[in-house]
């Protein structure tokens, strides 16, 4: 006999609005405090005490535009988020501050959510959507100088970037872009020499969101439709699909993928956070908590894996955090 | 006839004779019959036998070339069969050019498509000829483009003229098309207004295919004029006459840009997918195995039963629609409520009552504001069961709206096929929850009215009178069908009335008896029905009455549509009011009908039919009563 479905752990409260964006950061020693960054509609960045369960700095740096996307940049203190008002801003938040030390002006009005990559020590790689409809530029940070922009080719017709992921196999290897596309497709570009590698038609509308597996070559993307599609990469840097499942309501908004590699999240329009194995793509659970659309999940990056959670933002303003899975 | 020996210098005048006046007698089927194919087989190869045959036709006397050279086009198998058997017949001979260019084309329209074909592809093959081919397609387009062909002519003749303009067009080579290119223009500009103007949507149908095919061949680059209508046989077949075996013909439809750039970015895509098709085969077998080896087991699956469709749930109370349908921002309700609302009506009739000026008023102004499958039925159905349900406020509020202020005309139109569907339903009770839509155009419902209620009292008073009286014979007993008080004998008036009163007085963006004839002959049929569904009420005689005097008003309009729903009016009434009362009552206003129904009203094979039908039906009334003087 299955066992229902657990509750929260905890929930959340008083974001006052939407909540777009989360992040952990949790890896610290002790007596480090395990922290949740939220980013929400009304412009504000909450950072969540997870001990106390309550808000304890909340950063206004984006003139009350949406912020929908928040990374932190090797440990707490240095934080980086990504507003509906055009622009990055890269925060210091070390010893209590609460300052925007540098932003980029980005010039694409969208909804892709950056993607960062740690390539050296104080370097890092950010990929962003131009201002340019279909291209995706990447810039180094701290130094803000572009390395490059990928443009697909004319007549594609892949539409706006709807979801980025640099990546690099193993610490000094050449890092690689997924990109999926407005017209479904998610495109390989290989960052260095700023060209496509490969392109793999997955879904029938707009790829929402994607996570990728680099130790097993495996993606997974999910659209507005029913399908959630999975994709591997070959040898020759093919991308190929492997298996579709088919859920039961459309929309996804949001994919991740445990950083164990066991099982991932997905954030779904019907209210529900579905967990999957990863190998096979085992439906585990779904988790019926929230009233509105869940805009993000996220998985913690606690050193005790007994320790680890899951945290899902959704539009009913609430953030639920679950602990799963978190035996094995 | 048959057997003319070569070689020898003749005279066939005589031969041309005999030809035309059997002709001209009506045996040109027999005689063409054998006349014809032998001179095609004879004229294939041979170019004495074609002189012959050319002298022949020419040498009949014009009394009788009409009837030659009908037989002539009617029995050639082909274009290039009738250039080698006429020849420049109609270059050199008036009366054969007149036949040819004037009478076939324009004053008759009864021939097959098939020897529109052969007359003009005859024209087109000879260079002499094509001068009049030229003609020929100006004068088609100037009878096509005017407005009183529009109105008056039958539409079997518009659809004949049509034909011939796409025949005419189809033949014509680019260098020509460049010379009349502005002279098309303009003249299917105009004709394309006629047609649109016209209340038929035949007419409009065939107007759209010819400007569609005119601008297709007169603008090879470029965006060409696409109209939307309902692909039928009909339009198939005009299209197809347009395509012909020469190759610089253009083809009529055009794909939208946008299929085009699909087609173009699917190309790319189609690659990909063949690729990752390929190579997803033999990636498959190996994952499985190893998916064996590692097992997943060691994460155990809840319990997923409650993971179902999410559904939005309609509201369940009269009011709690309206005010979704009014205020709420969320769409998702708003659907379920449009979808849930006929339902919602029917099952809560007094509720309904309560609130149903309202919601009358809120249907009538509903807008899609998602994409609904079947929005517009959807609106329909609820709309009728408003009306069903509390017939008089709303039949007022519907009718007051029809000639009020700012309304469009889809609005004016769908109060009035609101008004007969419900009228249909509250006249026949058993039929409830499975009307069909029935059109609003021909009064042809077969309906069984439900005759008055068997109140409790009137079985008392049966039973005792049965009990009491004595029978001599039963009769045979019938089987009684099962039956209803007819609700709508109460209310038929307040269907009918209203909408009658006001026809006559024009308001600014509405006039009925000016512009918006398309809504005049809406109303007339949807009067025609509402007095067919009222027979046997009490109001029908007082409907027949004004319906009466409304036709006679109207009776000499120029809209056919218009014309063939006031017949249609008195055809219901003569159905629905009972004989004595019509002879009683309206005696004068039936005569003067009867005088008009013998006149000629004009207009093509419907209007005949109704015609004939009510002239018969009323001179039989005036019969049975031996009392009238007729």
């Amino acid at each position: 006999m299955a066992l229902p479905p657990p509750d929260p752990q905890f929930v959340l409260r008083g974001t006052g609005a939407a909540v777009h964006t989360l992040h952990f950061s949790c890896g610290g020693p002790e007596p480090d405090i395990p922290v949740l960054f939220s980013g929400s509609e009304n412009g504000f960045i909450h950072v969540w005490n997870l001990r106390t369960h309550r808000v304890d700095t909340a950063l206004d740096g984006h003139g009350r535009k949406s912020v929908y996307c928040v990374e932190t940049m090797g440990g707490k203190d240095r934080l980086l988020s990504q507003g509906r008002d055009q622009r990055i801003c890269l925060w210091d938040l070390a010893e209590g501050r609460t300052a925007v030390t540098d932003s980029v002006s980005m010039e694409h009005v969208g909804f892709c959510r950056c993607s960062l990559l740690k390539v050296a020590q104080g370097r890092w790689l950010m990929a962003m959507a131009a201002r340019s409809l279909e291209e995706v530029q990447i810039l180094e940070l701290p130094s803000k100088t572009s390395v490059c922009t990928l443009k697909p080719e004319v007549g594609a017709k892949l539409g706006m970037p709807m979801c980025l992921k640099l990546w690099q196999l193993n610490c000094g290897s050449q890092p690689v872009l997924l990109a999926g596309y407005e017209d479904g497709s998610v495109v390989l570009w290989n960052v260095s020499m700023g060209k496509a590698l490969s392109r793999l038609v997955c879904h029938q509308e707009p790829v929402m969101s994607l996570d990728f597996d680099s130790e097993k070559a495996k993606g997974i993307s999910g659209s507005s439709e029913k399908v959630l599609s999975i994709w591997s990469l070959n040898e020759q840097q093919n991308l190929q699909v492997c298996k579709t499942h088919e859920l039961v309501n459309a929309g996804i908004s949001d994919i991740t993928i445990r950083p164990d590699k066991k099982i991932l999240a997905t954030g779904g329009w019907d209210h529900r956070i579905r967990i999957f194995g990863w190998k096979k793509l085992k439906p585990l659970a779904v988790l019926d908590y929230h009233t509105a659309t869940v805009h993000c999940v996220s998985f913690s990056d606690h050193r005790n894996p007994r320790d680890r959670l899951l945290a899902a933002g959704s539009k009913d303003q609430r953030i639920s955090v679950w602990s799963i899975y978190a035996q094995t | 006839v048959c057997f003319i020996l070569g070689g020898l210098d003749c005279s066939i005048s005589f031969v041309s004779h005999v030809l035309g006046k059997v002709c001209v007698h009506g045996r040109q089927k027999e005689i063409l019959g054998v006349l014809v194919p032998r001179l095609t087989d004879l004229t294939k190869s041979d170019c004495i036998w074609q002189r012959i045959c050319w002298r022949l036709v020419e040498c009949v006397p014009d009394r009788w070339m009409e009837a030659v050279v009908l037989g002539f086009v009617q029995k050639a198998q082909g274009a290039d069969v009738l250039s080698r058997l006429l020849g420049n017949l109609v270059v050199k001979n008036k009366k054969a050019q007149f036949v040819v260019t004037q009478k076939m084309l324009l004053l008759q329209y009864g021939h097959a498509t098939a020897m529109l074909q052969n007359l003009l592809g005859y024209l087109a093959l000879d260079g002499l000829r094509r001068t009049l081919l030229l003609r020929v397609l100006q004068e088609l387009l100037e009878t096509w483009g005017s407005s009183s062909t529009v109105k008056h002519s039958p539409p079997e003749q518009q659809l004949y003229i049509s034909k011939a303009i796409l025949i005419c067009l189809s033949h014509l080579k680019e260098p020509e098309i460049e010379s009349c290119r502005q002279e098309l223009l303009t003249s299917m500009m105009e004709g394309v207004k006629c047609h649109l103007d016209s209340s038929l949507p035949q007419l409009r149908r065939l107007g759209m295919v010819v400007a569609e095919s005119i601008s297709s061949k007169i603008s090879t680059e470029g965006p060409v004029l696409k109209f939307e209508y309902e692909e039928d046989d009909e339009t198939a077949e005009l299209k197809s006459l347009l395509v012909q075996t020469p190759p610089f013909c253009v083809v009529t439809n055009l794909p939208d840009d946008d299929r085009i750039e699909k087609a173009d970015a699917a190309l790319p895509l189609v690659p990909e997918s063949n690729e990752t098709s390929h190579t997803a085969a033999p990636v498959m077998p190996d994952e499985e195995s190893d998916a064996e080896l590692d097992s997943d087991d060691d994460l155990i699956p809840y319990d997923m039963s409650e993971d179902k469709e999410l559904k939005i749930k309609a509201p369940v109370y009269i009011r709690d629609c309206i005010e979704v349908l009014t205020g709420s921002e969320d769409v998702d309700k708003w659907e379920a409520t449009v979808k849930a609302l006929e339902s919602l009506v029917r099952k809560n009739p007094a509720a309904t009552r309560e609130v149903s000026v309202e919601l009358a008023k809120i249907l009538l102004h509903l807008e899609e504001k998602t994409c609904v499958e079947g929005f517009v039925e959807l609106r329909q159905r609820a709309q009728v069961a408003v009306l069903t349900t509390d017939p008089i406020p709303v039949a007022k509020y519907l009718t007051s709206q029809f000639y009020s202020l700012n309304y469009s005309l889809r609005q004016r139109m769908d109060i009035l096929d609101v008004l007969v569907l419900a009228a249909q339903e509250l006249s026949c009770p058993k039929f409830h929850g499975k009307i069909e839509h029935s059109g609003a155009q021909k009064p042809c419902i077969k309906l069984l009215p439900g005759t008055d209620s068997s109140k409790d009292w009137r079985r008392i008073v049966d039973e005792r009178i049965k009990s009491k009286t004595r029978r001599f014979d039963t009769g045979q007993s019938r089987i009684e069908q099962a039956s209803g008080p007819n609700e709508f004998n109460s209310v038929a008036g307040h269907f009918f009335f209203p909408l009658i009163q006001h026809f006559d007085r024009p308001l600014t963006t509405f006039d009925l008896l000016g512009e918006d004839h398309l809504v005049l002959g809406r109303l007339v049929h949807t009067l025609a029905i509402l007095m067919y569904l009222a027979v046997n009420t009490v109001t029908v005689v007082a409907m027949g009455k004004a319906l009466l005097e409304f036709v006679w008003t109207l009776r000499f309009h120029t809209d056919s549509y218009v014309r063939q729903g006031l017949l249609s009016c008195i055809s219901s009434l003569l159905l629905s009011v009972p004989a004595e009362r019509i002879l009683a009552d309206m005696t004068e206003e039936l005569l003067e009908t009867q005088s008009w129904l013998g006149g000629k009203i004009g207009g093509g094979g419907n209007i005949r039919a109704f015609l004939v039908s009510d002239a018969v039906f009323v001179q039989h009334l005036f019969n049975c009563d031996g009392s009238v003087d007729v």
